[in-house]
């Protein structure tokens, strides 16, 4: 059984997503399942902090030894910061998915629009 | 438990040696295999800094044995199998009449009159029926073992070490001295009681190691025995995703991958493979072969290196300027060298060593260097 903590929102693609901060801002990363399913993680591709981008589109990728997946803006809005810590040790992403392991933090343009991802529950049907 | 069994495909004699440590299974060749026990990342790099241990057991074994042994491989197989010594083996092609490729297998001359041929899983079946096909007109017996025995590699710089804790001490000079490609008998001494093995001196990851055939009624004490006894040099067992990434590092072409039915052995680059000239008789597959080398090949297998961080992977494009010169047959991010390796197979004109062309990443061009494979040797 994979990890899906309550209390974050989740996208089809394998996504978690937290809920805005003071700032409007969310993190974002892949899920426990996702990582499990991919693999070693041996390079993060991240979009640029300040890059827009609209819900769904493809703005990186993750790579293991053996695939690779897309990375999707889960939200519509900016990037405001990617992880760095990635690039050192991409291994982050598999050993810790919903913590060290976040890839990216996004100001959505509408900041109610989490509510309209997955909840914890919703995921939990998809990938049970 | 992580596999998920479709009920088609059959397991090794180890399979549940593999369930007790938790392996996720994938189908490989008609086989439920281990993809990997924990992390493949750490089972690729034990095989290269001390010893992996790999099950094997899905490979086939076909035994040729009689009289005319020897002249019927040199009729069946493309290698010239009779100027094998005793105790060697030889890396040959079993082609079609057309010189397509249906496997690439190993043959180990145990006797004169004795051979073990070793084609791929998903291949077995094909070699078995070419050979007993071609056997028709030879004094020879073709006599398919593949469900009988089980394989065990050792594979790593640790490898001779953790032999030597079980081979016999009167054996142990066979086994320092036994030459790469070469195989011998011998037995070891188990917690279990004796084992007989024959051990070859053979792998698919670029390191030192060595392969065990025995019977599958004893391949899971053998398993169990050989991971005790590596266990304090770092005797990892590994899965089919470390022996892919191992296997591409190393250089050594995949059948499905880099080799088919429909590939030549001249664009392959085994071309030495085929003995057109050591060979004065006929062979299946002379003729198409001997128009082959003639004609040239219009692509080459060449190695590629990425000069960036994304990886190529099997059937992406390869261009220059925009247009297809290649397809990519494997590729991954290279655990070893840190950048990304790939095979492919490119129009000649680009296929000189140091010639830039692009792989199309998922519609993203990115510069790629030709390069002469293997992309890691071991030190």
């Amino acid at each position: 059984m994979s990890n899906i903590p309550a209390d974050l929102y989740y996208t089809a693609e394998h996504e978690w997503i937290t809920a805005p901060d003071g700032d409007g801002v969310v993190r974002v990363g892949i899920t426990d399942f996702a990582q499990d399913a991919l693999g070693d993680v041996v390079y993060a591709q991240l979009p640029e902090a300040g890059s827009s981008y609209s819900a769904s589109e493809a703005i990186g990728e993750v790579e293991s030894t053996k695939s690779v997946s897309d990375i999707f803006a889960p939200l519509q809005g900016e990037i405001v910061r990617v992880n760095d810590a990635l690039d050192a040790d991409p291994g982050l992403i598999n050993s810790d998915p919903y913590g060290g392991g976040w890839l990216m933090e996004m100001r959505p343009s509408d900041a109610d629009a989490v509510q309209g991802l997955l909840s914890a529950d919703d995921y939990s049907q998809q990938v049970g | 438990m992580n596999s998920t069994d479709t009920g088609v495909s059959r397991h090794t004699a180890l399979y549940g040696e593999h369930e007790k440590l938790g392996a996720f299974f994938t189908d490989f060749g008609g086989w439920q295999m281990p993809l990997k026990y924990q992390s493949e990342l750490a089972e690729h790099k034990a095989v290269r800094e001390a010893a992996g241990l790999f099950d094997l057991s899905h490979m086939g074994e076909v035994r040729v044995t009689g009289p005319q042994a020897a002249e019927f491989l040199d009729y069946a197989l493309v290698g010239k199998l009779s100027a094998v010594t005793v105790g060697r083996a030889k890396y040959s092609l079993l082609c079609t009449e057309d010189g397509g490729i249906i496997d690439d297998l190993i043959t180990y001359r145990r006797a004169e009159d004795s051979y073990l041929v070793v084609p791929n899983a998903s291949n077995a079946p094909a070699v078995v029926a070419a050979l007993t096909e071609r056997a028709a007109q030879f004094d020879v017996e073709v006599a398919d073992q593949s469900v009988d025995t089980s394989l065990i590699a050792v594979q790593g710089p640790e490898s001779e070490a953790i032999l030597l804790w079980l081979v016999d001490a009167s054996q142990h000079q066979d086994v320092t001295e036994l030459k790469y490609y070469a195989a011998t008998d011998v037995l070891l001494n188990t917690s279990v009681g004796p084992i007989d093995v024959l051990l070859a001196r053979t792998g698919y990851t670029g390191e030192d190691g060595f392969e065990l055939y025995l019977p599958n009624a004893q391949a899971a004490a053998l398993w169990t025995v050989l991971l005790d006894a590596g266990k304090e040099v770092g005797l990892t067992p590994a899965g089919l995703a470390a022996r892919d990434s191992l296997r591409l590092e190393a250089g050594m072409p995949l059948y499905g991958n880099e080799l088919s039915l429909q590939t030549s052995p001249y664009a392959a680059g085994l071309g030495p493979v085929v003995a057109l000239a050591k060979k004065e008789g006929d062979f299946v597959g002379r003729a198409a072969l001997e128009a082959k080398k003639e004609q040239g090949a219009d692509r080459k297998l060449v190695g590629l290196t990425g000069q960036g961080r994304r990886a190529a992977r099997s059937h992406y494009p390869v261009t220059v300027d925009g247009a297809t010169i290649g397809e990519v047959t494997s590729g991954a991010p290279s655990p070893t060298l840190g950048y990304p390796i790939a095979m492919a197979y490119v129009d000649v004109a680009y296929a000189e060593p140091g010639t830039t062309v692009d792989v199309d990443l998922r519609g993203k061009p990115q510069p790629f260097d030709v390069v002469k494979p293997p992309f890691y040797k071991r030190g």
